[in-house]
């Protein structure tokens, strides 16, 4: 157990090595010249001497693995730089927007949770029935709409026409909902689908079959005798479906114009504002192999099996 | 509810025939569109639904359904191109990395494990953010990260297959490699290839709609939906038909495209029910 936990933390530090490498490398291949860059943002026309120092400064004369050990030096103490555009720390520009992307996260994942786990039970509860058709089709489209139109819609029908919700303040507590919901309906789908499909693969097997003849309820099985067995599974198909949350947050944060990371950097992307668009990208990395460890972990935690071989 | 009770052939086809309608449509586009997509009309600027515009007008006067049964071409072109490209490449890589092992296989599963550490969205934003928004980028984008989803599952059927006895039968009887794979692997291995093809149709066109949304993909004046969208998202309270038909549009091939996908799975694993 130790053991294999050691040896995944090993692999996620070297994924994220790589990651961090990768992000350097394409802001090296990037057509502009930050220097040029920071002058433009504040309506300086440099001499060609400026520009010199400001490169030398910038420690863009240097060659590109230095560039890049010196930069990943900061990084792993947090420095992530200065924003050209505005001249404040990334890292400071990091730490005011992470609560509210954190926030809107931790609302859609509890949300989806109780959903899909409800939604997906109940499906196979009533497998065949009206119940399951009706879950499925949800599911289905759910899984279909592009997020950006679905928040779209529900600020068109929920703030425009109802007036349920305002969009002007982001940090009420209410303002929430639109986003959470937006971000996390597509979400829904996805594992409402995945929860049914490993719990009615499991309905087939022989313990069942002997809970049955038991006498036991269906639900009793469902929620006592099937759930513990795949809740490992669950815990890494979660751990993938971040993926999907994370790029989701960006759109979500676009539309309901909520300030987290995702706005900063789809702002930072606008303005070529390359420190930021680098710390950001390099942050979600770190968080999604993050949970994807801390998942595995859970499902090895979880799961006899897992443990004992190893996570293999 | 009939439509669960046909059998998997049916649905299939029936599956098939809609993704048709949808490329016939999208093929069709610039014939059957009313208007110039790109002519504007500064007399009727945002004009709701009206028997001469059925969709209604944008903000410069463009007829909506005109721009979205020509930016249908531009959507799908874009997605079955790009997934053609990256299905090829992808099992190409994979049967390497399946058939070679050793130094190879391991070079190129970790250059995967890599990209795939990237949320698909955000390596995407890295790579357009850093060298700059454009289509050209958006595809780039795209195509490094989606081919590693193709390699990895050939390698891995690639690797079950290898030992299969059709293809022991094969390097018995004295088949070269690429024989090998032609003749004897890629037959058992396409199924499953095919069906995660079909499936990530729905996904792809999504991804490239949700870049141009963002402003990363397709620029204006071009009439794609995901741009459109991003477009009229300023006049959503004066004037929502802006926002609601190219959405709705996106939408509905999406699902044409998975329900395609869930049948295909169907048709072709017989296994999976």
């Amino acid at each position: 157990m130790l053991r294999s936990i050691l040896r995944k933390i090993v692999e996620m530090l070297l994924v994220m090595l790589a990651a961090s490498f990768l992000t350097f490398f394409l802001t090296w291949l990037s057509p502009g010249d930050p220097a040029e860059i920071y002058f433009e943002c504040r309506g300086i026309s440099p001499s060609n001497e400026i520009l010199e120092e400001m490169r030398k400064k910038m420690g863009l004369d240097q060659p590109f693995i230095l560039q890049y050990l010196h930069w990943l030096a900061d990084m792993t103490t947090l420095d992530a730089g200065i924003s050209l555009r505005t001249g404040e720390p990334v890292a400071d520009m990091i730490q005011r927007r992470f609560a509210m992307t954190f926030k809107l996260s931790l609302v859609a994942i509890g949300v989806m949770f109780v959903f899909s786990f409800f939604l997906g039970i109940l499906a196979t509860l009533k497998a065949g029935r009206f119940t399951d058709y009706i879950i499925r089709f949800f599911s289905f489209a759910a899984i279909s709409v592009p997020d950006f139109w679905l928040g779209l819609m529900l600020i068109l029908s929920f703030i425009v026409t109802f007036h349920w919700f305002k969009l002007t303040d982001p940090y009420a507590p209410e303002s929430v909902v639109l986003p959470a919901l937006t971000l996390a309906i597509p979400l829904i789908g996805r594992y409402t689908r995945q929860i049914q499909a490993v719990i009615s693969e499991e309905m087939t097997r022989e313990y069942v079959v002997g809970a049955r003849a038991r006498g036991c309820r269906e639900w009793t099985i469902v929620l006592f005798h099937v759930l513990p067995g795949v809740l490992a599974g669950l815990a890494t198909l979660f751990g993938l479906s971040c993926a999907l949350l994370l790029g989701g947050t960006v759109i979500v944060e676009t539309i309901f114009s909520w300030p987290g990371l995702g706005s900063m950097a789809i702002e930072s992307i606008t303005h070529r504002d390359y420190p930021v668009i680098q710390a950001y990208v390099l942050i979600m990395v770190c968080i999604y192999v993050s949970i994807n460890f801390i998942a595995d972990v859970i499902a090895e935690l979880l799961d006899p099996r897992l443990r004992l071989s190893g996570g293999q | 509810m009939n439509l669960f009770q046909l059998n998997k052939q049916h649905q299939f086809i029936i599956a098939l025939s809609l993704a048709a309608i949808m490329v016939t449509l999208a093929l069709l586009g610039p014939l059957l569109a009313p208007h110039d997509p790109l002519e504007t009309d500064f007399v009727q600027i945002l004009t709701p639904p009206n028997p001469e515009y059925l969709l209604g007008t944008d903000q410069v006067g463009r007829c909506i359904l005109s721009r979205l049964l020509c930016g249908a071409r531009i959507s799908l072109g874009m997605t079955f191109g790009m997934l053609s490209m990256i299905f090829v490449l992808g099992i190409f890589i994979g049967t390497a990395a399946g058939m070679r092992g050793g130094i190879t296989d391991t070079v190129i599963m970790r250059i995967a494990d890599t990209i795939l550490a990237f949320p698909d969205l955000i390596f995407a934003i890295a790579v357009v953010g850093l060298l700059g928004p454009g289509i050209t980028n958006t595809i780039c984008a795209l195509a490094i990260i989606w081919w590693t989803k193709f390699a990895r599952l050939t390698r891995v059927l690639v690797r079950t297959a290898i030992h299969s006895e059709a293809v022991i039968a094969g390097q018995m009887a004295g088949a070269g490699t690429v024989k090998l794979v032609r003749h004897y692997l890629l037959p058992t291995i396409l199924p499953p290839l095919l069906t995660q093809l079909s499936l990530d149709i729905g996904n792809m066109m999504l991804a490239l709609a949700g870049l141009s949304f963002l402003g990363l993909g397709v620029q204006p004046p071009t009439p794609e939906w995901g741009s459109m969208l991003s477009e009229g998202r300023e006049y959503l309270q004066s004037a929502p038909w802006l926002v609601i038909y190219p959405g709705l549009a996106t939408f509905m091939v999406v699902v044409v495209f998975n329900i395609l996908g869930d049948a295909t799975r169907k048709y072709l694993n017989p296994e999976i029910s």
